[in-house]
Formats: structure tokens, sequence, C-alpha cells
């Protein structure tokens, strides 16, 4: 039975076109359409419902050692109010789920991961507790609200006062107050995002989520902000180049050889001799712009030209702002370097692209 | 949501205008392309390809997914629109304007729909 999240009823009134994602439902579309979202994101803002990412209190003297134990980034130097992306692998060096990690204090952070893998890395992680840490699954206490474009700031400004807005990306202020009508709303605003434009991610609970979406709207309305559903969140990721959990990673391909940051040399965590057991990454992770007549999706073959099959596919779309159908692929490690003319097996059909380096899209804002 | 009255409707959401006794124009319905969502590629057939009833002639694609287009004739593709190709969105901005396809040489016909029946059919 799939659940609803605290603004369902705002995504009926909008006309949200609902679906099941990750255990819950959400809009896929407003009547807007998947291009006109990506595009508003792009150009002026786009609001988002991500109240389905589950997060992870840490907190006690033990909470820095099972956190470094648990996820590939070492945080031992983090400061409070930042933000860490990092993977949690597993035994053999495959990754179990990507996430982000919020430093409240020394000893207190709040990990967000996928909804989809919410289950299974609550389970991961309790197995793998130890000494004196408080864990705690919050997921159901918070509601997340992402509010992403060059717009996002101007509009954030105009319900909160300059000194809860965070100035630096990957940073975030947790005692956030909203003026919303004649009350004072409480959220943590982090300057993070899954868009590939500047914006922030607002934490807030569960009752409190309706006001915040419906002053964000009103608020933003002058400047073009219009309700963005899952539709756009994936073509706006897949254009920045962003890795999904369940496409360019899973629980096979570890962090070198998805592109991702992983340090080797440090701290010890699981999965880190696996991974240096692996030797030097025998695949890797590209870009493809498709040249000729198609639009590449995850599992499409890919080839050289000479016929032969060397990789596949991991996420390809139309890209609206580009203009043009992008993938990220596995290829081989050695050769295939950007300007490698390759094709792809679309459907029966083989269609040209050729490697370029990643991003396919980086604001300017 | 519009159901012209001059056409015929299949039940898998495509549009018929029989233009001679074995020549028909087809496109996909105002329903269809709302359920599909911005349309960003269409994969047309070829002139001169042989058609038969009930089986997929092409397919388009939205920014999420795949979808075939099946012709509810058998014949000859006549001729195809090829504005299509770089401006897919007028499936969705014009569905009863932008047929996909003409079919000659019609042979068979599916049991198809008039307006009200597949308005009705839509609302199930």
């Amino acid at each position: 039975m799939d659940k609803k999240t605290p603004l369902f009823a705002e995504h009926e009134k909008l006309g949200g076109k609902i679906v099941p994602f990750g255990g819950y439902l959400l809009p896929v579309q407003y009547g807007t359409g998947v291009i006109a979202e990506h595009m508003a994101v792009r150009t002026k803002a786009g609001l988002f419902d991500v109240s389905h990412m589950a997060e992870f209190m840490f907190e006690g003297p033990d909470a820095v050692t099972n956190i470094q134990w648990l996820c590939t980034t070492d945080i031992s130097l983090m400061t409070d109010g930042q933000v860490k992306y990092a993977m949690m692998c597993n035994e053999t060096g495959g990754i179990v789920d990507d996430l982000v990690i919020y430093r409240i204090k020394e000893d207190k952070y709040m990990l967000v991961v996928n909804a989809g893998n919410h289950e299974k890395d609550a389970a991961w992680v309790e197995a793998h507790l130890t000494g004196d840490v408080k864990y705690q699954d919050i997921s159901e206490s918070l509601a997340q609200i992402a509010l992403q474009g060059p717009q996002a700031k101007d509009i954030l400004c105009k319900l909160c006062a300059p000194e809860y807005i965070p100035g630096k990306y990957y940073h975030f202020v947790e005692n956030g107050v909203l003026d919303i009508g004649s009350r004072k709303i409480n959220a943590l605003i982090s300057k993070t995002g899954y868009t590939g434009e500047r914006g922030y991610e607002l934490y807030s609970s569960p009752g409190d989520a309706s006001d915040i979406w419906n002053a964000l709207l009103l608020a933003g309305k002058g400047d073009g902000l219009i309700p963005c559903g899952l539709g756009a969140r994936d073509t706006l990721r897949l254009e920045a180049s962003m890795p999904l959990y369940g496409h360019e990673m899973n629980e096979q391909i570890s962090p070198p050889e998805a592109g991702l940051p992983c340090s080797l040399d440090g701290k010890d965590f699981i999965g880190r001799q696996s991974i240096i057991n692996r030797g030097k990454p025998s695949v890797k992770r590209v870009g493809l712009k498709i040249t000729g007549r198609g639009i590449a999706r995850e599992h499409c073959p890919v080839f050289d030209k000479a016929g032969k099959e060397i990789g596949w596919v991991s996420s390809g779309t139309h890209c609206p702002f580009l203009g043009y159908a992008a993938a990220m692929a596995y290829v081989p490690a050695e050769g295939f370097a950007p300007g490698t003319v390759v094709d792809v097996d679309v459907r029966g059909r083989m269609v040209e692209a050729v490697i370029v380096s990643l991003p396919f899209y980086r604001t300017e804002h | 949501m519009n159901f012209p009255e001059d056409l015929k409707y299949s039940r898998t959401h495509e549009w018929i205008k029989m233009l001679e006794p074995a020549t028909c124009l087809i496109g996909i319905t105002d329903f269809a392309q709302s359920e599909l969502g911005d349309l960003v590629f269409i994969n047309l057939p070829k002139v001169g390809d042989e058609v038969v009833k009930g089986s997929v002639f092409c397919d388009v694609e939205s920014v999420k997914t795949v979808s075939d287009i099946m012709t509810p004739v058998t014949g000859t593709i006549a001729e195809i629109n090829e504005s299509l190709v770089e401006a897919p969105q007028k499936l969705n901005e014009d569905p009863f304007g932008a047929w996909i396809a003409k079919i000659e040489h019609i042979t068979a016909v599916e049991d198809l729909m008039d307006a009200a029946e597949y308005e009705a059919f839509c609302k199930i």
C-alpha cells in the first residue's frame, strides 16, 4: 500500500498526475508537463515535494565512529552546519546507497537516503551499529520541500530573514524561521539539491509542510515559480549528470567504477578493502551525446564502431534545456575517451552517439 | 478533452479519418496525448511499409517512456507526416490536426467507435 506524503492533498489540488514511487504516491508532473517544469527550474524556479526521502539521526559519543564505518567519506573535519555527499558500500565494495550527511553538532548527524532504499538502508545500518550511539529513523517526522532555480534565493528571502538562509553551497541552517502569515514556522534549510541549479531544501514538520508549500508558491508566483514533479526531477538530474541509485549505482558497482569520490587511503569503512582488491576499475561511467535519431534509455547495449558490444546505458532521456538526447553509460575503462563515436542499440536500431565528458550541463547561475 | 464527430476511434486511442473507401489518415487522440505527456520523439513508419490491423506501426516517445501506436487497418503506408520529426510536440498541441500517416489499399478494418462511443470508452 503506497504512502502519501504530507503534501498529497496539495498535489491533487494542483492537478498533479499521481504515480507510485519509492513506496509513495507522488506527482510525476502537473498540468504544465515535464518539459515546462524542467525549463522553469533552469530559467526561473521550481518547487518539489521530496518528503519521500528517508532521514536517519545518529547521536551520541559513537555517532562519528558509526558513520565513519558505514560511509565512504571522512566526516572528522566537518563543521556544524556542513553537508557532505557519501555512499554506503557492502562487503564486496558495491554501493548500498548514496546519501548526504548533515552535521548538526559534533555528536549529532542526520543522514538523508533514497526513498527506494529506505528499508534496506535501515536494516543495513541497524546490523552494523556499534558502541554508544542513538540511531533513529526520523523519516515520518519530517517533510521535505526543494526550491530550485536561479530565482530560488529571491523567493526564499521573501519568507525568511537572511540569517536563516545558508550562504554557502552544501551548508545548512538548523533552526531556520519562515514568516508565513502570522506564524513563524521552523525549518532546517540547506543549500543543496538534485537539479544542477542553485537552490534550497527545507525540512519541516509534516504539519507545517502545506503552509510552507503554499507560501512559497505564492511568494514565487511573480518570479515564475511552478510546482514540478518526478519527471522533471529525473530529466534535470540527468542533464546535470547526477547519478541515480538503481541506474548509475547498484550493489555490484563500486564508487571508483561509478566515478564517485571515494578515498581509499584514509579511514576504514565497510567495503574499502574489497574496493582496493578489485584493483584498477575495468569499467567507467561516461556521458553519451546521441547524434543519431533516437533516445537511448537504460539497459540499451553500447557497441564500438567495429560492431562489438562494449557497454550499457544506465540512464538516458531527451534533455529539454540542452535540446538533445543524452545518456550515461558504462564502457571499458581503457580507451573510449571523449570524442569516441559509438553505436547504441535502441530497440533494435543502431543509433550513433559520441562520448562526451560530464557534466552535460553546468549552471551559470 | 476533444472528440471530433467526423472521426472514428480505436480502442488503443488512435483516430482514423476515412478519405476514400480504401484510404485513411491516422493519428493519436487528445486523450492519448494527454496520457502520454510531452512527446519528444516519433519513430515514423516508412512509405511503402505494409501494415496489418491490430499491430504496431510506429512509436512515440515522451520524456519518460516509449509508446506503441497501433494501426486498426491493414494496408500500405502512402504518406508520412515528416513535419512531426522536428516538431513532435505538434502531437500534443494539435492531436487531430497532426496526422501521422496516410494508409492506402486498405483491405481490412477493425471495429471502430464513433465519437460518442469513444468518449464513453475514455471515461471508464
